[in-house]
């Protein structure tokens, strides 16, 4: 049994141009104490996703299908009271834009020290040693002082930090990332991918790492699941999806991350735009954007099956190498035709200091 | 250190705001039609000597500015002369008055954030349900009423009808459980306006405020959700109240105004109606001086609760 099995999970949002599928049918699983990266472009549905696990969709969404299973218990049917014991002790999210995440009106050191105190694991004076000794671990200088300032004293950099110890002060099994990279200069950048590692190993903690920068994939995962218009077009180990892309979107995805001396604007991304969550297309969601597009993709939507035998995967936990594209059923006439170039110095070039 | 700094400054702000103040409050003299020395003897025919005697006694015979210098020097300590209709010292006059409409005005004031604050919060919680559309009905209901309208109606019901109350204020001092009794009806019908405004403004805000992000923070570190509101949410929501709080007190001034006369009210609104009437020009030009100064002190203190709520407040400037 895995530590987190999401499976067929579907969340849809009720707004005013219809009914958006933001997640629509999405099933991984992550073991425990490894790091799972979740990628693909603006809009795929990864922030709502990592929201979910903590049910933290609110009006005008709702998760209409699929279960969340958290060390085999079934999270979609806590109570409000196991929720609440579940959120931050059990599973801790740091979301994407931390600056926001933080209540501007209370210190950042008290509001790490609530935390701890909510779920019991310290209380007055010792919950605020907690949460100063927290914030020095991730990195913040003068920790004792900077208990009592206020979120806008501080900086991107740090109010990134400081989001990072909030959500590890009761030592959660599973850190939900949101894009904790994104918006950082490139040594930050780097500052916090090195904690992560730290901290990941010294606590033994799962991450679920959610991210468009396959760099930061590529240095900190063990495993990938790229999703796109709402689901799971490929999971695999970090090396498969690098050395072997299975779906033309994640190989289109690759293409697309800047090398050194290409200048500093990002390369465009695939051509043509993510699907309408609205009214997604027929059959394979990618087929208006595929280069390798037949018609067979229009009509029928490819299971994500084992890229090696063409079946269908019987339940999340399968640990295989698996896409959803026709080509892994044979239903493809002309097949895909891209071409894998390793490069090592390009996959190391993140500007990290990974050897 | 930062917060009294901020005080201080904010403080030094009101100087300027004070001085413009009085010298409305001077030129009334001039405002009022004809010579103001009309208004010294009643508008009646005096002897040209006295009027000379009268000119050079309230400084008539001195430029402008100088009058309006030698005013304010009287005013700084509270010296407003003698009423020249009663006779009697304004400053006096006035002091006797003030207990009266304080009472009424920090009455209506407390009752309109006592109920326009936790209202608020039950509407913006329940959002859309019942609980919203009554408060909703009950705000239109409470802002589109006329306090003059409202205070005859009590009165008729509570005080002629039901006969559970006096029409007119009892002859005890004020501090008395008889006048408190009184006062109930007059409390109400200056604050309800101001606890339906409290009420739709504590919800609106609230509203938005549970759409920030930082709530959903404070869920996912599984907060309770009493937590959540009445210690993220609450605190975020009342800097928009507090502001139209401290302008709550102009607005509570102009409805003293009114609902002292409704129910013969001895306080300074009253007075001042009366001091109108009477053209008695002093009195008038201390109770709208007063009126002044408490509407700038409100909005000092204000902004200092605003600065204590927000912390952004104290860095940003
Ligand atoms: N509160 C909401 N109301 C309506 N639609 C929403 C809401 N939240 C998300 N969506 C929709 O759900 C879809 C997935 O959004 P999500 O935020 O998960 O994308 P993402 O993959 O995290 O993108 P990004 O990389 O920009 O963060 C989008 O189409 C988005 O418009
Ligand atoms: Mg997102």
């Amino acid at each position: 049994m895995a530590l987190l099995e999401v499976e067929n999970l579907s969340v849809q949002f009720y707004t005013e141009d219809g009914v958006v599928r933001a997640v629509d049918g999405l099933s991984y699983e992550i073991e425990r104490g490894e790091t799972v990266g979740v990628v693909g472009e603006s809009g795929a549905g990864k922030s709502v996703a990592a929201l979910s696990l903590l049910r933290l969709i609110d009006d005008p969404g709702e998760i209409v299908d699929g279960s969340i299973r958290f060390r085999g218990r079934d999270v979609l049917s806590f109570s409000s009271d196991e929720l609440r014991r579940f959120r931050g002790n059990d599973v801790a999210i740091a979301f994407q834009d931390p600056e926001a995440a933080l209540n501007p009106v209370y210190t950042v050191g008290e509001q790490v020290a609530e935390t701890i105190r909510a779920h019991g694991v310290a209380s007055g004076d010792a919950a605020r040693e907690r949460a100063i000794s927290l914030l020095e671990r991730v990195g913040i200088p003068d920790a004792a002082t900077r208990y009592s300032h206020y979120p806008h004293e501080f900086s991107g950099g740090m109010v990134q930090r400081a989001v990072l110890a909030m959500a590890l002060s009761c030592e959660p099994d599973l850190l939900v990332l949101d894009e904790p990279t994104t918006g950082l200069d490139v040594t930050i950048q780097a500052q916090v991918l090195e904690l992560l590692e730290e901290l990941s190993s010294s606590f033994d903690t799962a991450i679920q790492l959610v991210t468009h920068d396959l760099g930061v994939v590529a240095r900190r995962c063990d495993r990938v699941v790229v999703m796109y218009a709402g689901r799971a077009i490929e999971r695999a180990t970090v090396e498969d999806l690098f050395y072997d892309p299975s779906h033309p979107y994640t190989a289109g995805l690759m293409a697309s991350i800047p090398r050194i001396g290409d200048g500093a604007d990002r390369l465009p991304t695939i051509p043509g735009r993510m699907a309408d969550p609205v009214d997604p297309p027929t059959g394979c969601p990618f087929h208006p954007r595929c280069p390798y597009a037949e018609p067979v993709c229009e009509t029928h939507r490819p299971g994500l099956v084992d890229v090696e035998t063409g079946e269908p995967v019987a339940d999340a936990t399968a640990p295989d190498h698996l896409a959803a594209c026709h080509e892994h059923t044979g239903d493809l006439d002309g097949g895909l035709e891209y071409e894998v170039l390793i490069d090592d110095e390009t996959t190391a070039s993140g500007g990290g200091t990974d050897p | 250190m930062s917060l009294a700094k901020y005080a201080l400054r904010r403080a030094l702000v009101s100087v300027p705001v004070l001085l413009g103040a009085t010298a409305i409050t001077f030129s009334f003299v001039y405002l009022a039609p004809g010579d103001p020395i009309d208004t010294l003897v009643g508008f009646d025919a005096v002897d040209p000597a006295v009027e000379e005697a009268l000119r050079a006694e309230h400084n008539l015979d001195r430029p402008l500015w100088e009058q309006y210098l030698l005013w304010l020097r009287d005013v700084l300590v509270l010296e407003f002369g003698t009423s020249p209709i009663t006779g009697r010292d304004v400053a006096a006059t006035i002091a006797g008055r003030l207990p009266a409409t304080i009472a009424l005005g920090v009455a209506a004031w407390a009752l309109s954030l006592l109920i326009g604050v936790p209202a608020g919060i039950v509407a913006a919680v329940n959002y859309g349900e019942l609980e919203d559309e009554l408060s909703r009905v009950a705000a239109l209901a409470g802002i589109a009423t006329p306090n003059f309208w409202l205070g005859l109606v009590l009165l008729f019901v509570f005080g002629v009808h039901l006969g559970w109350v006096r029409v007119t204020p009892p002859d005890a001092p004020l501090a008395s459980l008889e006048m408190l009794w009184f006062l109930v009806l007059p409390t109400i019908t200056l604050g309800t306006a101001s606890a339906a405004l409290v009420m739709r403004l504590m919800r609106s805000s609230m509203r938005r405020e549970l759409n920030e992000p930082y709530v959903r923070t404070a869920r996912a570190k599984g907060l309770s959700e009493r937590t959540v509101i009445y210690k993220h949410v609450l605190r975020n929501s009342l800097i928009a109240v507090v502001t139209v709080a401290g302008l709550q007190v102009a607005f509570l001034v102009d409805g003293a105004v009114v609902v002292e006369q409704v129910f013969s009210w001895p306080g300074m609104g009253r007075l001042l109606v009366e001091a109108v009437g009477r053209r008695d020009v002093p009195v008038v030009q201390g109770v709208v001086l007063l009126i002044a100064v408490s509407v700038v002190l409100a909005n000092l203190l204000v902004d200092l609760a605003y600065a204590v709520l927000d912390p952004r407040i104290r860095y940003d400037r």
